[in-house]
């Protein structure tokens, strides 16, 4: 249990007020830019995550999702703009740093290693020891004690954790990956499209772990390409399109159409139907689409013809 | 915009788990398919030669095996975090070389060589892993070159420190008689001797087996080996545990130099190419995956073990030895087949 406490006291330090969101936010971006050789990847992001709210970020392939929470954990640094933890000015040098000060990611590819045993895997970087000097060695059965008691409480009964991890289903290895963060004292927990590879069902199982986790007082981010996903769970919702930040909302100044049709960009549906009328597309895909660009002309207001 | 794709087989998945029996467990164990191969073989030379199974002919099979053994423990660990060194042949001889041409250069004590030898042995695979690190550049061609350099060191050196191909010999120094108790005597054990090398080899094996099993590092080696970048991001540091194993590598090149040395008195500057493959041979006989983040250190020592017998048991069946390279090959080729099974098996359900 070491390793959890001293990881919320490294947390604990600098934070005012835990429990209300102010003055400090738990995890804050502002301008936050990166660019790799001349190609911007992201520019000026700006985005707030506190304690037991959950921050959506939405937007679709190559917008900048995976680029922002690789600044966010630690794997690569930002080059312009401010990351600030607790108030606190930081650049992260590894994932160790923002593991450090509470961060945890659970990432699209999970971050597990498929053949290693599921125990081995939850402690991974993090391991349990008892011992001194150079006889320390891993206290291996409260390591998997703790590995199955966490898990159940996530409601996956395992009773193996010597399994490789890679014998899980895809919604499992999500919810180890969820546990593992929330068991070492995660503050901040990044979920990188943790519902794009799963079911309908199993995406619900990790919605509702999500919220779970929020529950628990974690600032939850979570990346998405999906609003039907987000709406549901979120608190704020930070649209990206191609490394710019195209909105940043409240969950009161928004709906779930209005966000679908901001996602969707109302004038490319527009295009698209066009385009698959002059290819002479089916007519029911063509009219489908067609309405699709209706109810976005009618939710922001605007046409598109 | 919806997933529309079902899946609904997470319903029950501990009734999935207790289908599996103990003895789909051990089958499921790296080593098993070498330790399989290792008492088919036994059984075999047993049955084919009367003296394969002599307490004498058994010690110079271990005697064998321990020579491949000792540098296939650090090579197994090294293949677990996903690398491989095709310098440690040459890098064996190399130590060797600096133990005693610095000893017989400066006329110091021997054990001033032997300390110098671990130096250099250590600084070889850090290079080695310092390079793959910085350049991103796959083991192979790292070592590769560092297997070519060292090649061309041990013959430039020795010749130009010594005179000769081979290094003078240095056996009436002072130090060389303690430096050869530790490195290269034998043991008597009901009548037989038994070479040191056997018990450095075991010791080495056990070392191996429980920092693998038992520590933090070992939880980072099968975790580079198994996927680095998952390893990196979940904080575990990748670059030290992979440098680490490559000095690990040398370390062990350094015990067996030293034995070479030791044993022999002088060592030829030439030998030791093509060593390599016989460590990478046992580390992947006994079940390590080419790939990484899959294997053990004993898998590794039965793989040596099977080699050993392989190599003598020819000898003691009376067979031309020309056949023990095809043995060798063909014990390779169905070791490797049975490892990929076990790992497919792993990865999909």
């Amino acid at each position: 249990m070491n390793a959890k406490e001293i990881d919320q006291q490294t947390l604990l330090q600098n934070e005012k007020d835990p429990l209300t969101h102010t003055p400090v936010h738990l995890l804050s971006l502002d301008g936050v830019a990166k660019h790799y050789g001349n190609i911007i990847a992201l520019s000026d992001v700006t985005m707030a995550v506190d304690n037991g709210r959950v921050t959506c970020v939405l937007g679709d392939n190559g917008a900048g999702k995976s680029t922002l929470i690789k600044i966010i954990a630690g794997l690569h640094q930002h080059d312009a703009g401010i990351l600030k933890v607790m108030g606190e000015d930081r650049k992260f040098a590894s994932p160790r740093d923002a593991l450090d000060v509470g961060i945890a990611t659970v990432y699209q590819d999970l971050a597990v290693v498929p053949l290693m045993p599921i125990w081995r895997n939850f402690f991974l970087g993090s391991e349990l020891t008892s011992g001194f000097g150079p006889f320390k060695s891993m206290d291996v059965e409260k390591m998997k004690d703790i590995t199955l008691k966490e898990l159940a409480a996530m409601g996956i009964d395992l009773r193996d954790v010597e399994q490789p991890i890679g014998q899980l289903s895809g919604g499992e290895r999500q919810c180890v990956a969820i546990a593992r963060a929330v068991y070492f004292g995660a503050k901040v927990l990044i979920l990188d499209e943790p519902t794009a590879a799963l079911g309908v069902k199993q995406s619900g199982v990790v919605l509702r772990y999500i919220l779970q986790a929020r529950d628990r007082g974690l600032g939850v981010i979570f990346i998405t390409h999906n609003p039907h996903h987000a709406f549901p769970v979120g608190d704020r919702f930070l649209l990206l399109k191609r490394g710019k930040s195209i909105g940043y909302y409240d969950k009161k100044d928004i709906t779930l159409d209005e966000l679908t049709a901001q996602m969707a960009g109302g004038a490319e549906l527009a295009e698209l139907a066009h385009e698959l009328e002059q290819l002479g597309g089916h007519g029911d895909i063509v009219k489908e689409v067609q309405g699709e660009v209706a109810d976005v002309s009618q939710t922001t207001g605007k046409t598109y013809e | 915009m919806t997933v529309t794709q079902t899946k609904t087989e997470s319903a029950a998945p501990d009734e999935r788990v207790a289908k599996r029996s103990p003895f789909q467990k051990l089958l499921g164990r790296p080593e098993v398919g070498a330790l399989v191969g290792a008492i088919v073989l036994f059984i075999f030379f047993a049955l084919v030669s009367p003296t394969f199974t002599q307490p004498g002919a058994l010690a110079t099979i271990m005697y064998g095996s321990s020579t491949i053994g000792i540098m296939a423990v650090g090579v197994s660990l090294l293949m677990i975090g996903g690398e491989f060194d095709l310098s440690t042949g040459v890098a064996v001889i190399t130590s060797a070389l600096t133990a005693s041409l610095f000893s017989w250069y400066f006329t110091t004590n021997v054990w001033v060589g032997v300390g110098l030898a671990l130096v250099v042995s250590l600084s070889i695979g850090f290079i080695n892993g310092w390079i793959l690190i910085k350049t991103k550049l796959p083991s192979f061609i790292v070592t590769l070159a560092t297997f070519l350099m060292l090649t061309g060191l041990n013959l430039g050196l020795t010749r130009l420190i010594g005179g000769s191909v081979s290094s003078p010999s240095i056996s009436n120094m002072e130090g060389f008689d303690s430096a050869r108790a530790v490195f290269a005597s034998s043991v008597t054990i009901g009548g037989v001797d038994v070479k040191i090398t056997v018990f450095i080899w075991f010791a080495l094996v056990a070392v191996a087996t429980w920092v693998l099993m038992r520590t933090r590092v070992g939880n980072w080696i099968f975790a580079v080996g198994g996927d680095a970048n998952a390893a990196r991001a979940v904080g575990v540091p990748v670059k030290a545990t992979k440098i680490g194993l490559f000095m690990a590598v040398g370390f062990c090149a350094w015990i067996l130099g030293m034995h070479n040395l030791f044993a022999f008195d002088t060592v030829q500057s030439g030998e030791g190419v093509g060593n390599e493959f016989l460590y990478i041979i046992a580390a992947v006989i006994g079940g390590c995956l080419l790939t990484g983040g899959y294997g053990s250190a004993i898998g590794g020592a039965i793989g040596a073990f099977i080699f050993g017998m392989a190599n003598k048991g020819i000898v003691y069946a009376q067979w031309n030895p020309d056949w023990f390279k095809f043995f060798l090959g063909l014990m390779l080729l169905l070791a490797t087949i049975v490892n990929l099974i076990v790992k497919r098996r792993a990865e999909l359900k």
